[in-house]
């Protein structure tokens, strides 16, 4: 075993994912056609209680994003009282006030969309650097790959958090989502890539790659409409649960103070406001916390049925 | 075996130069004058401003100024932070808190890890089975940040168990730290553990121990698990270098003085040479132990040659 593979030994599961990009073999005992992977997959995912457990957790904080007027039930999160202060939750107050006797569960409504935008805009940057980068070096080899490969040796041996937190703090970004994005994509690429460079190097010596080079398509067409497409499964799979893993992220470098900044409303900032407050006002702690938690879990159990789904070797 | 530690040994080379450039880079492109900045409220003289410019090589080009850390670096000189501490006695003084923290994080992944792995894989959806596989889906689910403020809430404020801040009681204080540590490392282990074991269960030396009449407990202790537990103690290993980056949420939360602390609180004021010495420090554990488990691997598993 390589360190390579070692390194990424916690991914393994994740890795698992890889298909040759062949049809299912098996065949419906109705209807004589082949399945393809995907319809195989689907199948599974309809049983898969993980699948219907994450995807509508997903659902509702998507509406959460798009409408959180909706699920603060019409109130402004920014209309405060101080009288209000730190109130319990009550029958008209779910989730209580927190210190500035703001409503607590508007808070904590309107900040899904900051924390949603960030998951999602990150990890497409994340893909472009590990799709990018990753067949690049699988297609060419050689030095090419040597090089691209250590590079993504040395950010591979910095925490997530930490390189993040270097990043922001020297503020070259700004403070913005779009900066704490681009911070933790810049340090949470490389197991994207490692992904797609493992996939490519795979799929390249398959007879169907062959066949193409045979009837004269270029590299580029190769690459694009023969490799990249039957190395998607498994990149699929990782997306969905690294969604999940940068959310959490964003949560902790916005509590350590390098993240969104006030008036901003966050889930990360909550929970650091509410922090000195654990002992009198734990609500204020609590419900963030749960929330964010519900969101992460959503993408990790639907990255988890993905992966039940795609990986054939898994399936009996 | 030999040659190949050698090999890798040259490849770290790269990587260590690489991480430490790349948060040197960014470390020296921390806004505001580090200097100005120390002399509070009344301006340092400008010819004590010169003086610890140059004392610092602040007027240097990025390169030469990373060459001449380097160079310093090779002598087993961290160099000093801008209050004239060594950041070497900064290491000293907080390393051991944070190697505490660790091994207690290593001893509650691998002893809870293993044995719930154990129990879901030996009867593979059975009840034990699902619940393992429930719980660890939750616990990988759950920010370490979440996951310390739940635990300082129940365990500390609720139940009153366990301190929730600070070193003042010995190990004690860090078992909960320790714990929130590894919650996902846990999670994980305990995954490949049930995942190797109900693969070995299958295997024919397996059905071979029963047949010949072993009882069942010395087929799972002495045949499975010794096979299946090859990736676990890999995976642990190659997690030592991880947790590190754990550290700085933990440490934070719970108050402790460790590097974890030490790197956050010297990104927020500015002090490079004890961020880079720092990060270096972290990369070269990281790159160690990752190297350790590569040899392990081929020493547990006689299967694997490198050579």
């Amino acid at each position: 075993m390589t360190d390579q593979q070692q390194a990424d030994l916690r991914h393994d599961e994740v890795e698992a994912g890889t298909t040759t990009g062949l049809a299912s073999p098996s065949v419906d005992a109705t209807d004589a056609r082949q399945n393809s992977l995907w319809s195989d997959a689907w199948k599974d995912l309809k049983r898969n209680p993980l699948f219907w457990i994450g995807g509508l957790l997903m659902l509702v904080f998507l509406a959460m994003a798009l409408l959180p007027q909706v699920f603060a039930r019409g109130v402004d999160p920014r209309e405060c009282s101080l009288s209000n202060s730190q109130q319990k939750p009550s029958a008209g107050h779910w989730f209580g006030f927190d210190q500035q006797g703001c409503d607590y569960l508007a808070n904590v409504v309107y900040g899904a969309r900051n924390s949603l935008i960030i998951g999602v805009l990150a990890v497409l940057v994340v893909l472009l650097l590990g799709v990018v980068v990753g067949a690049i070096a699988g297609f060419y080899g050689g030095l090419t790959d040597s090089l691209l490969s250590r590079i993504t040796d040395i950010f591979y041996a910095l925490p997530l958090v930490l390189g993040a937190l270097v990043v922001l703090r020297t503020g070259t970004l700004g403070r913005g989502v779009t900066a704490v994005a681009i911070a933790l994509a810049l340090f949470g690429w490389m197991t994207a890539m490692r992904l797609v460079r493992s996939q490519v190097i795979a799929v390249k010596s398959s007879d169907y790659v062959a066949a193409a080079r045979a009837m004269g398509a270029s590299n580029g067409r190769i690459l694009v409409r023969h490799i990249l497409p039957n190395a998607i499964a498994p990149v699929l799979v990782y997306t969905t649960i690294t969604i999940g893993v940068l959310i959490a992220a964003e949560a902790t470098l916005t509590f350590l103070g390098v993240g969104l900044q006030r008036p901003a409303i966050s889930w990360g900032l909550q929970i650091e406001a509410g922090q000195s407050l654990l002992r009198t006002a734990p609500h204020l702690v609590l419900f963030p916390s749960i929330v964010l938690t519900l969101t992460v879990m959503a993408f990790i159990m639907m990255g988890d049925a993905l992966r039940d789904a795609l990986d054939p070797r898994q399936r009996a | 075996m030999g040659r190949y530690v050698a090999r890798r040994l040259l490849l770290t080379i790269p990587v260590l130069i690489g991480a430490s450039f790349l948060i040197f880079a960014m470390v020296y492109a921390l806004p505001g004058d580090p200097i100005r900045a120390l002399g509070g409220d009344r301006p340092l003289a400008p010819a004590v401003v010169a003086q610890l410019r140059d004392e610092y090589n602040l007027d240097d080009p990025l390169v030469v100024q990373y060459a001449k850390y380097v160079g310093d670096l090779l002598q087993g000189d961290f160099g000093t932070d801008f209050r004239g501490r060594e950041v070497l006695d900064t290491i000293e003084q907080r390393l051991p808190v944070t190697i505490q923290l660790a091994v207690v994080a290593i001893l509650f992944e691998a002893v809870i890890g293993i044995i719930a792995g154990v129990l879901a894989g030996i009867r593979r959806n059975g009840f034990l089975d699902n619940v393992v596989l429930v719980s660890s889906t939750i616990v990988v689910s759950v920010p370490i940040l979440v996951l310390a403020f739940v635990a300082q809430f129940v365990f500390g404020l609720q139940l009153g168990w366990f301190p929730i801040s600070g070193i003042g009681e010995g190990w004690y204080s860090f078992v909960l730290p320790g714990l929130v540590l590894a919650a996902g490392s846990l999670a994980y282990v305990a995954r490949l553990t049930r995942t190797s074991v109900a693969e070995n269960m299958r295997a024919d030396y397996v059905r071979t121990a029963k047949a010949k009449g072993l009882p069942r407990r010395t087929v799972i202790v002495r045949h499975t698990l010794r096979n299946s537990l090859i990736p676990v103690v890999t995976f642990i290993g190659a997690d030592i270098g991880t947790l590190m980056g754990g550290a700085i949420v933990t440490e934070s939360v719970f108050n402790l003085p460790g590097i974890g602390r030490a790197i956050f609180d010297a990104v927020r004021a500015q002090e490079g040479a004890v961020v880079v010495g720092i990060v270096t420090l972290m990369v070269f554990f990281f790159i160690f132990f990752n190297l350790v488990v590569d040899v392990l691997y081929a020493v547990l598993d006689p299967r694997i040659r490198y050579d």
